[in-house]
Parts: C-alpha cells; sequence; structure tokens
C-alpha cells in the first residue's frame, strides 16, 4: 500500500490530470528534490519557488485570483507563521469582496511531532488556523484520505488548509487507493525518485481514479459503547491502539477520525457522545485556546444532559517548544501510554 | 496668478483631447475625495482614507490599463489611494460614495470595508485591503499566469513608499525577477514622503526606491507624478515595455498628500505640497487648452453631480445584520 507522502503525490498527480492544477509551488517541490519528504516527486507542474514563504502564500493567491488551481506547499508548519495575515487575506476575500472573487487554492503543509524535530519542525498548526475563517481545513491520519481529501481540496472553489501529519507521511495505508498496484515494490519502482542523478527521471503514474472524502465528513473508525475519543492526525492512530488495549478490560472505546477540522462532523460528534454520554478529545497542539477546547465547550453546551462525565481535553503542553531529547518531547504532547490512561480515566469517571 | 496668461506656443506633447479628459478626471477624482471627506465630517461615514494628491498619476494610469476579465487584460492590485484610476477606468463615483456611507449598496464590500477598498472582478480590479503591503506579495501571482498565458495582459500592482518597508516589496522584487521567469509586472510606488505621520526620510537610507530594482536586474524609473504629461508619457513607455518584453518595471512617481494619511489625522488640506490639478491648470490655461472659466464650470458640473449622488446615497439603506453570514465561501457553481 502507499504511504500518505506516495498517496500525496498521487493525488497531486491525478489533479494535474484531471482536475485542472497549474502549480506545486514551494521550496524545494520540483526538482531535484521533490519535497523534503517526497510528496511531490515526479509531478509536472512542480517547481521550485523563492526560500520566502510570504512569497509563495501571496503568489498562491494570486494565481487563484488569475483562474489557475495552485497548490502551494509550506516546507514545515513551523515556517508559515509569518504568512499569517495572508491566510487571513485569502479567508477573506470571497467576504471582503462580498463574494465577487473567490480564491481557489490549496496549502499543504506537514504539521506535528513525531520525526524528533525540536523545536522548529515539530509545531502543530490546528489551533491555528482553526481561528481563521474563510478556509476548509482537513487533516488526515490514512494514505486514502489524504488522496480523497486532496481531491475533494483540489475541486473546491474556496482556500483549503491541508495539514500533514509529519509522523504519519512515511506509514503504509491498510486500503488501496483506488487504481493503485497492490505490489509495494511495484509502485515504488514506478513513482519515487532513484537516488543519485533523478533529473532525467520521469515517473510511470499508476492510473489512480477519482476517489474524494467530502470535507466536513469524519470517519467511525471504531464503534464503541463506554466513551467516545474524536482524535486526528497522529492521535488518531495512537486513539485506535489505545482503544484496541482497553478492550481487554472491558472498556469499550468509540474514536471518530474527524478529518475535517472546518466544517467538522458534528452530527458525527453528537450521535456518538449520546450514545456514549463520555467524550475525549485528543490532538497534539498546545491546550490552551486548543480546537478541541472549543469541541469541549459546544459538547457541554449542547449535550450537557446527555454527559455522564465531563467532556476532557488531551493536548499538547502549552510550551515555546518542542525539546530535541527523547524524554522532552515525550513528555510534551500526547503519547500512547497519555492517550490510553486518558481513555481508561474517563471511562471509569464516576460522580 | 489668475490674471490673463501668456499663450506659450510650444505645443503639450499631448492631444489637448487627451489633456482635457485627463483634467476632468483628476477633477472628479479630486471633488469626490472631497465630498467623502466632507461626508466624514457630517457623520455619513466612519472613516475616510484615499488619494487627493495622487490624480496627476493615478488618473494616466487609468486611462493606459487594459480593462477587463481575464489574462487578457490588466490586474490591478492596488492600494486605498487609488480612485483617479478607478474612475478613468470608467466606474461611476456613486460607488466610492456608497462605500463611504457602508450601504448594502456598496459594489465593492456589500458596507464591510472602509472606504476607497474598490473590487471589480469584471474589470481585474482585486480587492484592496488595509494592509499596505500585502499587494506586493499576490501581483506576482497573476503576473505568472499571465506570464504562461501570453498575450498584452500584464500585472500592475501600486503601492506608497512606507510600505516599501515592509518584506513583501522585497519579496516582488525577488519573485518578479527570478532568472529565466521574468514577470510581466509593473511595480508601482507613488512616493508621498510619508508613512502616516513618520517622515520617509527618517527610517528609510535608500534616497531613490526604484533603486532597489537595480540589484534584480530590474529596469526602473523615478518620475515626477504630479505632473500628468510627465505621468502619462512615463506609464506609457513603462506599460509598453512590460506588455511587449514581458517583464518587470518598477516605476516610483514622486506625488503630494494633500489631505493627510486619513481622517484619523484630521483629513485637513496640507497648503505646503504641491497640488497636482493647480499646476496641471496653470499649465493648460498657458497653452491654450482650456480657459479658467472652462475649468471652473468643470469642477462646479463635478461639485454638482457628486453632490446629487451623494444625496441619493444618504437615503440609501444599510445592509441587514444578517448578510454577515453571505460569501464566507464561494458557493458551488
Amino acid at each position: 500500500m502507499a504511504s500518505m507522502a506516495q498517496a500525496i503525490r498521487l493525488a497531486l498527480h491525478y489533479a494535474e490530470d484531471h482536475l485542472g492544477v497549474t502549480d506545486v509551488l514551494g521550496e524545494d517541490v520540483g526538482l531535484p528534490l521533490g519535497g523534503v519528504f517526497t510528496a511531490t516527486q515526479g509531478l509536472k507542474t512542480a517547481w521550485n519557488s523563492p526560500l520566502d514563504e510570504r512569497g509563495i502564500i501571496g503568489c498562491a493567491i494570486g494565481l487563484a485570483l488569475a483562474g489557475q488551481r495552485p497548490v502551494a506547499e509550506i516546507q514545515f508548519c513551523d515556517y508559515i507563521y509569518n504568512t499569517i495575515d495572508l491566510l487571513k487575506l485569502a479567508g477573506n476575500t470571497c467576504w471582503a469582496s462580498n463574494g465577487d472573487w473567490n480564491v481557489p487554492m490549496v496549502v499543504r503543509t506537514p504539521v506535528g511531532s513525531g520525526i524528533r524535530g525540536s523545536i522548529y519542525h515539530s509545531h502543530s498548526f490546528d489551533a491555528t488556523m482553526t481561528h481563521i475563517p474563510g478556509w476548509k481545513i482537513v487533516m488526515p491520519s490514512t494514505p486514502l484520505d489524504a488522496y480523497g481529501l486532496l481531491l475533494s481540496a483540489c475541486q473546491d472553489r474556496n482556500p483549503v488548509m491541508v495539514l500533514e501529519p509529519k509522523a504519519l507521511l512515511r506509514m503504509k495505508g491498510e486500503e488501496l487507493i483506488p487504481g493503485e498496484p497492490g505490489d509495494d515494490r511495484v509502485l515504488s519502482k514506478m513513482i519515487d525518485a532513484p537516488l543519485g542523478d533523478r533529473m532525467q527521471w520521469k515517473p510511470q503514474w499508476p492510473d489512480v481514479q477519482a476517489y474524494t472524502v467530502p470535507i466536513g465528513q469524519g470517519k467511525l473508525v471504531r464503534p464503541g459503547t463506554d466513551l467516545t475519543v474524536v482524535s486526528y492526525g497522529r492521535t488518531l492512530p495512537l486513539s485506535v491502539k489505545a482503544a484496541q488495549a482497553l478492550e481487554s478490560e472491558g472498556i469499550s472505546a468509540e474514536v471518530i477520525d474527524l478529518r475535517s477540522l472546518w466544517p467538522y462532523d458534528w452530527e458525527m460528534i453528537r450521535e456518538s457522545v449520546k450514545k456514549t454520554g463520555r467524550a475525549l478529545y485528543v490532538n497534539e497542539d498546545t491546550e490552551v485556546t486548543n480546537f478541541g477546547e472549543h469541541l469541549v465547550r459546544r459538547t457541554v453546551e449542547e449535550l450537557f444532559y446527555e454527559l455522564l462525565a465531563p467532556p476532557r481535553l488531551l493536548a499538547g503542553k502549552f510550551l515555546p517548544g518542542i525539546g530535541l531529547a527523547d524524554p522532552l518531547e515525550m513528555a510534551s504532547v500526547p503519547q500512547l501510554p497519555d492517550v490510553t490512561e486518558a481513555m481508561r480515566a474517563l471511562a471509569r469517571e464516576q460522580p | 496668478m489668475r490674471g490673463r496668461p501668456t499663450l506659450v506656443k510650444e505645443p503639450l506633447p499631448l492631444d489637448s483631447k487627451l489633456l482635457v479628459r485627463m483634467h476632468e478626471l483628476m477633477v472628479e477624482a479630486r471633488v469626490l475625495e472631497e465630498r467623502l471627506i466632507q461626508m466624514y465630517r457630517q457623520g455619513h461615514g466612519y472613516f475616510w482614507i484615499g488619494g487627493p494628491g495622487e490624480e496627476a498619476f493615478n488618473v494616466p494610469l487609468g486611462l493606459l490599463m487594459k480593462k477587463g476579465q481575464g489574462l487578457d487584460f490588466d490586474y490591478l492590485h492596488g492600494h486605498y489611494r487609488q480612485s483617479g484610476t478607478v474612475l478613468a477606468l470608467g466606474e461611476d463615483p456613486i460607488g466610492a460614495l456608497r462605500q463611504m456611507k457602508s450601504t448594502a449598496t456598496d459594489p465593492y464590500s456589500g458596507g464591510r470595508n472602509f472606504a476607497s477598498h474598490f473590487s471589480k472582478r469584471e474589470w481585474n480590479i482585486v480587492p484592496i485591503s488595509s494592509p499596505i503591503e500585502v499587494q506586493y506579495a499576490m501581483a506576482p501571482g497573476t503576473a505568472l499566469a499571465q506570464r504562461r498565458h501570453g498575450g498584452e495582459g500584464i500585472t500592475i500592482v501600486t503601492g506608497g513608499d512606507a510600505g516599501t518597508a515592509e518584506g513583501d516589496f522585497a519579496t516582488c522584487l525577488v519573485w518578479s525577477s527570478r532568472p529565466g521567469s521574468e514577470l510581466p509586472i509593473l511595480i508601482v510606488v507613488t512616493h508621498n514622503q510619508w508613512g502616516i505621520s513618520t517622515a520617509a526620510c527618517t527610517q528609510q537610507g535608500c534616497k531613490i526606491i526604484a533603486d532597489r530594482g537595480k540589484a534584480f536586474g530590474i529596469q526602473t524609473r523615478t518620475i515626477d507624478g504630479n505632473d500628468p504629461i510627465a505621468s502619462y508619457l512615463e506609464l506609457q513607455k513603462a506599460m509598453g515595455y512590460v506588455r511587449k518584453e514581458r517583464k518587470p518595471f518598477l516605476l516610483e512617481a514622486n506625488v503630494s498628500r494633500l489631505y493627510g494619511h486619513s481622517s484619523a489625522s484630521g483629513a485637513n488640506f496640507v497648503t505646503a505640497e504641491q497640488d497636482c490639478i493647480v499646476e496641471f491648470e496653470k499649465k493648460l490655461e498657458a497653452h491654450g487648452v482650456l480657459t479658467r472659466a472652462e475649468m471652473d464650470q468643470v469642477r462646479a458640473r463635478w461639485s454638482e453631480e457628486i453632490a446629487a449622488k451623494a444625496r441619493q446615497v444618504r437615503d440609501e439603506p444599510l445592509p441587514e445584520a444578517s448578510t454577515i453570514w453571505k460569501h464566507i465561501y464561494a458557493e458551488d457553481r
């Protein structure tokens, strides 16, 4: 099965050929590197930009205004912060012009911890991004969802932010992308750039097919009855693992992969929490004014009388950065034991 | 000064029909701005910002633009001192009055944005926003699309001298001149010597802003933006170069700021700066293009017409509160 990085590449290839994507731009996205995570290798519209994030986002806005379909990459979300007023601009252009203009652009950026990235390659962006109206925001946790969400993003008439959990970029999926060869080695030979000189190399694209994940639709990953866990990105597979482990303790956890942060699938969360009476939100961005806090607030306000325990948030510590040494990173953002313990505690909590 | 002028024999370098048209538009723009300021003073608007003092540059710019929608036409990434350009393109001044009054009929933002924040997709006028630098970061995007498309359409981006301190100005220079990927973009700086209350000479060591383009191999020129004839001729040359060569050009136009930064600083007439209309009218009169009486008539006509439009706008409704939820997203077609 394709890794998430390969799935992104396949999606962008499909989008170049079928959805009118005109530009995949960013630092090192073109030849020879094809992206620091290899996500843009071999793409015919990929081109290397100056090392200038404001230029990348600004150019993408301009391209979108001129009727093109750009997909911009910010190499690490830690470096997207100096573009925030341009993100705001992309998000308000339709509204500010009273619907006259729209900005059909996609921005992709790797987020989160898990590659020992220290202070400037480990940050999350979901808390900040969900403060910027006018965007749609997605965050896949599987290669197939990455493929399907990107295909949706590339067809949207509005700016879409794709947050790519970098800890999962090299993880292989469990589901085939339609048209993907079943053998990993075959796929790799077809679309992974060779080591050494690759200036003449051309990928052999498999005939991948249309497959979209609608923006705004969550996925019920694991049904359960005792508590609801809502997560996305790196902490989603941890939540699933924890749920599996807790089964032997007689705890049945329902796990929802939110996939879209804005708009998000409140309907799915509501139905689940009404059933279980317990809600745990898990993500790894810093916990103060965290997106999960919004979900906790809404859960309290709308589902208060359905609850058996206070809704909880497990998120990253409110720290200026993630330290490089192993004990520092482990202590800064939720790890498997933290998720398991939070789920166990919530399942057992009694008034 | 008001005595009978001595007629100058040498003809002006532009056709007198064009000179009359430019004068007409400059007066229209000035009268509009003065009306907007008056509306602010009378409580018919919360805030005024605009471009009185930049007419001599902005009007020729609008007249020379290729107006239309899409890549074959010129994109304008303007700033909030651009009314002369928008009127020269043929816009009805009532739109600016409506935006000033924040009415539901405001054609640029539906009552959402400040005065002089124009937007018109039909003519490639990208929404003007209040940050003074973001247009310099966006403009290379439309220019890149036009580079690929070919033809004669170009991108024009304008901003003030103070805004060139922002990194986006450097972004514009870098992205417009990537070797082998040069962009058809006219980068304009209207230099009025001020950033709100701060004098330019106290903040930037570079004497001539246009010189910054030279390091990137960009053609540059600094012109007298208070002279509409010079502005027209220089813009014609610069735009011709960008259209034909498909390469960037950095044009710095020295202009006046006749009513200060905005209503926040009082919006009072500044006598110490050159008034481009006064200077132009002297010239037109000296060359026998227009008489004093004719020019007074032009102003009287616009004053009356714009006052009538302002009265019309005064009674138009404000947007419904429920409209805040409209157009957060573009609906699917």
